[in-house]
């Protein structure tokens, strides 16, 4: 148990350090660009360079669209499937996997194969249907993690009771996913929502191959051409994911613990 | 009296025969599932096919094998799917072990419970940090003027560059897929570690089974499904990944998602289908893979339970 205990705390250093390093050692070169002091002139040039707010502006209406979008999608499937139809669940189980095993590019190439300028359906024919395009591939890349934490929601309340003494009160479909359904699963749709918001805000593939002005090309475009800012821009990037996946932990607190009837 | 005057009433308040009321309800029954389905038919399932189709087709739309057998016959094609092959394979397996590794060691190895919260919020943040910023943060560490490069240039007199380090080489790719994959493994296989009821190792040893024998006979078949499963989901996660190597040397690179890429900005294979071929060939690889890790998870969950 001793020697155990020796190797544990080996791994962990080994894992601590490799993990560490980089991330200090980029914080550490970040400050850098002041020749002979530490400044955070590197930040202050990335965040007051106005392509880079323009981009980012757009990557996050596009992340909050890609929510809402992913929100309408995903959580009336998963209640139906819960309340009338659970025999197509593995279906839709098997499609949601679907983008883990279809590559990114693979996906949006053939968007830009059937959703062409010269296509019966042109999104990519003006600038408001590529980035609806955009939107719509997100909302695919980000189809597994959504429709998985909302079904983890859904599974903690009772989902047929709840229906029933709403129809029993004279409420309608669309009040009953709205006013009963969405608040129960709220804070589980929040933590899809925040995973999708670390997963889409530097996407690169989708929006460079769909030309969209998007942060992820910026990023590309700066990691090509600038030494000390793609430094800072990763740490700004480790920042927002962190932050991220602090707030689903947050939000994870508050989730409802026991199911009161697993189905 | 009673049954008999429910019976009534419920045929009253249900007037029509139940052959045509199923008739009604059938599309009401899919309305909640529809915009789902429509979705991923439209967006998910049809561009992908059309690809897949396409891979078989010529230019002028007849049937063909080409493309498909050009992807072997193709040099510089079949070398870029073997390497992508490698680098994914290897940062699977080396993410795995050193994941299950550190797993072990929060779950089992006695360290106070911080290290374990910590380590899985770590892994949770890192296994999402992927893609650009971290071929940046890679760059300021061991790129020719980063942090460590020049640490070990003055103060060990070590020139890692000399030594033919190199991020553009496979093992120097696989370095900086650890980055992610590791962490990946960590999420997914604490579960599984979790599982392994403190009873058995007491059975065990009640049963006179040294340590050794306890993870050889006990630990390890148990474990070896999900492990198997995860090294499966790395292998994918690692394939597909383009960003982290595109930000290291542009489309120079020789491995097929930056080879598709090119391929779509600019026909640089002169031949669309080519294109068409390549993705159908990524999608098989990772669904293969993905065939097995389902069968896998399904054997694991037996013993999760």
């Amino acid at each position: 148990m001793k020697s155990g205990k020796f190797w544990a705390w080996v791994v962990f250093g080994i894992g601590t350090a490799y993990f560490f390093i980089p991330l200090l050692a980029t914080f550490e070169f970040s400050l850098r660009m002041r020749r002979g002091v530490h400044s955070f002139d590197a930040y202050q040039v990335v965040l007051g360079d106005p392509r880079f707010q323009a981009t980012f502006l757009y990557s996050v209406v596009a992340a909050i669209f890609t929510i809402i979008l992913g929100v309408l999608i995903v959580v009336p499937a998963a209640y139906w499937i819960r309340l009338r139809l659970p025999q197509i669940r593995p279906v839709v189980e098997f499609i949601t996997l679907l983008p883990l095993v279809i590559p990114a590019i693979v996906i949006v190439f053939g968007y830009i194969r059937m959703y062409g300028s010269n296509s019966p359906l042109p999104f990519l024919a003006s600038d408001l249907g590529a980035s609806a395009l955009l939107v719509i591939g997100y909302a695919t890349l980000a189809l597994p993690y959504m429709y998985r934490a909302v079904d983890t929601g859904l599974r903690t309340i009772d989902v047929r009771t709840l229906t029933e003494a709403a129809q029993i009160l004279g409420a309608g479909w669309g009040t009953i996913i709205t006013r009963v359904i969405l608040p129960n699963v709220l804070i589980a749709v929040l933590s899809g929502a925040f995973l999708t918001f670390a997963i889409v805000i530097g996407e690169f593939t989708m929006a460079s191959l769909l030309n969209r002005p998007a942060f992820g090309p910026y990023l590309q475009n700066i990691g090509a051409n600038r030494a000390y800012e793609p430094a800072a821009l990763a740490i700004i990037a480790f920042a927002i994911t962190w932050g991220c996946m602090s707030l689903i932990q947050i939000l994870s607190r508050f989730a409802p613990k026991s199911a009161n009837r697993p189905n | 009296m009673t049954d008999l005057s429910l019976s009534n009433q419920s045929v009253a308040t249900k007037p029509a025969p139940p052959n045509e009321a199923t008739a009604f309800r059938l599309p009401t029954q899919w309305i909640g599932v529809a915009p789902f389905f429509v979705f991923t038919l439209m967006f998910l399932i049809m561009p992908t096919l059309y690809l897949v189709i396409g891979a078989f087709q010529t230019g002028e739309g007849g049937f063909t094998l080409d493309n498909v057998l050009q992807l072997v016959s193709d040099p510089s094609i079949s070398n870029s799917y073997w390497v992508s092959i490698k680098i994914s394979f290897w940062s699977a397996i080396v993410g795995a072990f050193a994941g299950l590794a550190i797993a072990v060691a929060i779950v089992r190895g006695g360290l106070p419970s911080w290290v374990r919260s910590a380590t899985l919020t770590f892994s949770g943040v890192a296994s999402n940090f992927a893609g650009l910023p971290l071929a940046f943060a890679f760059i300021a560490t061991l790129g020719r003027v980063g942090i460590v490069t020049v640490l070990l240039r003055d103060i060990f007199n070590l020139n890692i560059y000399a030594m033919g380090f190199n991020f553009l080489t496979t093992w120097g790719l696989i370095a900086v897929y650890l980055f992610f994959q590791i962490p990946l493994m960590v999420v997914i296989i604490v579960p599984a570690v979790d599982g392994l009821k403190k009873e058995w190792n007491e059975a065990a040893a009640t049963l006179g089974a040294t340590q050794w024998q306890y993870w050889r006979m006990v630990v390890i078949p148990v474990l070896f499904p999900s492990f198997l499963g995860t090294v499966i989901l790395l292998f994918a996660n690692a394939f597909g990944a383009i960003a982290t190597a595109y930000a290291f040397a542009g489309p120079q690179l020789n491995i097929v998602p930056i080879k598709l890429y090119s391929q779509i900005n600019g026909d640089v294979l002169h031949n669309p289908q080519l294109g068409y071929a390549i993705a159908f060939g990524m999608i098989v690889i990772t669904g293969l893979a993905n065939v097995f890790y389902i069968w896998f998870r399904t054997r694991s969950e037996r013993w999760l339970k």
